[in-house]
């Protein structure tokens, strides 16, 4: 039964010489020869200046951008009803699923004096950290409301930590008019197909 | 001019206003030829280069000069703080002192050099020589295992290369029979009906080949920049230095680059003769051409094993010199006689 395993065993690629054993002749081909090693200098400085001819690829960043995704995470947005209310109920479901914790949403109720959004509450205050945030996407995932959104925008930089708290009146700024037109086409936030099958669904879980 | 040149103190005003001028024009030189490597480097990868600065990146190597004059000029502890700072001054000044006699061009009886030696190429190698006592003495006085390693990775390539160096040229100096660079690049001949000037390559092509190879393991340029090595030594004998003395080390590869090319152009190419160009312009041709084929090698070409570099040097370059020099010998007793 050893034996077998043995003789199935993959050979090494470069197996040992055992004592005693001859050095194997070289391959034919492998003699080194000047004329081939010149040559292969020559095929290299021949790719390299062909290379010098053609076109740079590189893209000249601040001038010149590469396409984005539609679907590019960038920036933070509170997006409006149509009416001018604001979409945020003051859940809070952002800042649970936010896996760094730089979502602060304190709510307060609406009054009909001062209704701001169509539900129960409303942020009061709504600050994203900036230097905090991944832009995993996850805030938008978990609003039942669809209020926030992540924009195409990449360009962040800023000069001091402060201007990085994007305060609520910073996120409220209207959206890109295309990405405002894609949100709007889309169906109102469509249920997920369950992966259970038909009988077990709405069961709790064990 | 000559009753100028000719008074004691004329003498020494046009000297020193050449040498001024000659210094700002291998300066300049060296500076753009940083951004030549920077672009031709950039356009092998496909990349465009340094173009920030200025129209085309022009002026890229006054900020880079500018930047680097600011900073802090550190010196490690427990280095030897005179040779710290002696080596690369040496290593600049052996680097400038070779374009002394290097002859740049004759346009209209005005001669573009400074000293026209008759031992010139000699004490351009001697100069060169000289270089070895940088990076070997900076090596040494930083006190650090990087730059040692660098400093003696040097010494035995400079040792090694410069054999073959100069064993190249001396089939040139057979054929010529002067030492004087003026001498070698207006070297001419009378064949049949050809009367004239003609590149030295033609009649030692071998020489070439080792001078051209020699040479760049001279100037420590790529594929030998072994005392470099920024991948495995961290940048050798340059490790600890900075701010100006860094600069002092990069200006003298540039510079010491731009004079093997020149000294290529003047023993193999036949210096400022090229056909109907002007003088300086074709001298300046060949020169650029040159310095493009180095940078043409540093971007093709993989660093060599330190065991490869030392069996080129002598089992390869110094064997086929010296068959060179009494190939070429014979040829000459057989053509022209004793």
């Amino acid at each position: 039964m050893p034996d077998e395993n043995d003789s199935k065993q993959p050979e090494h690629p470069t197996p040992l010489r055992r004592p005693g054993e001859p050095v194997p002749p070289k391959p034919e081909g492998a003699h080194p020869s000047v004329i081939g090693d010149v040559a292969a200098l020559a095929g290299g400085l021949k790719t390299t200046l062909s290379e010098f001819f053609k076109p740079v690829v590189t893209t000249e960043y601040p001038e010149d951008k590469t396409v984005r995704s539609e679907r590019y995470r960038g920036r933070h947005y509170l997006r409006r009803y149509d009416n001018g209310l604001e979409r945020c109920i003051g859940c809070e479901l952002c800042a649970a699923a936010c896996p760094v914790g730089c979502i602060l949403v304190i709510a307060a109720e609406n009054t009909e004096e001062k209704r701001v959004s169509p539900g129960e509450r409303y942020a009061k205050t709504y600050e994203i950290n900036m230097l905090r945030c991944i832009f995993c996407g996850y805030c938008e995932d978990a609003c039942p409301v669809q209020a926030i959104v992540l924009g195409p925008e990449y360009e962040l930089s800023d000069t001091s930590r402060e201007k990085f708290i994007f305060t609520k009146e910073k996120l409220l700024e209207p959206l890109p008019p295309d990405v405002e037109a894609r949100l709007t086409a889309k169906p109102a936030s469509a249920p997920h197909p369950s992966p259970l099958p038909e009988g077990e669904r709405g069961k709790p879980t064990p | 001019m000559n009753e100028l040149y000719n008074n004691p103190i004329g003498h020494w005003v046009v000297v020193i206003v050449a040498i001024t001028a000659l210094l700002f024009v291998v300066l300049t030189a060296t500076a753009y030829t940083v951004w030549f490597e920077r672009v031709a480097l950039g356009r092998i990868q496909r990349r465009p280069g340094p173009n920030r600065v200025g129209p085309f990146g022009l002026l890229q190597l006054a900020a880079d000069g500018v930047k680097l004059a600011f900073k802090e000029s550190f010196v490690p502890a427990d280095t030897d703080k005179v040779l710290f700072v002696i080596a690369p001054t040496i290593a600049v000044a052996a680097a400038f002192l070779s374009w002394a006699v290097i002859p740049i061009g004759l346009w209209y009886n005005v001669q573009y050099w400074i000293a026209d030696l008759n031992i010139g190429i000699l004490l351009i190698f001697a100069f060169s020589s000289l270089n070895v006592y940088a990076i070997v003495l900076g090596g040494y006085a930083s006190n650090n295992k990087y730059s040692m390693l660098g400093g003696l990775r040097s010494a035995a390539q400079l040792i090694s290369y410069e054999m073959a160096l100069g064993l190249s040229l001396v089939p040139t100096f057979m054929i010529v029979g002067s030492l004087r660079l003026r001498d070698i690049a207006e070297y001419s001949v009378s064949w049949g009906w050809y009367n004239g000037p003609i590149p030295l390559i033609l009649l030692t092509p071998l020489g070439f080949v080792i001078y051209l190879i020699a040479a760049t393991a001279e100037t420590n340029r790529a594929p030998f920049d072994l005392p470099e090595a920024e991948q495995e030594l961290i940048g050798g004998f340059l490790t600890e230095y900075s701010g100006l003395k860094f600069v002092m080390y990069y200006l003298a590869e540039y510079v010491n680059m731009i004079t093997v090319s020149a000294l290529a152009a003047i023993l193999f190419f036949g210096g400022w003769n090229l056909w109907f160009v002007p003088p300086v312009l074709a001298f300046f041709i060949k020169v650029v051409l040159f310095l493009f084929l180095y940078i043409w090698l540093r971007g093709t070409f993989p660093r060599l094993r330190y065991d490869m570099l030392m069996r080129l040097g002598w089992k390869v370059l110094l064997p086929l010199a010296i068959v060179n020099v009494i190939v070429t010998g014979f040829i000459l007793v057989a053509t022209q006689g004793l």
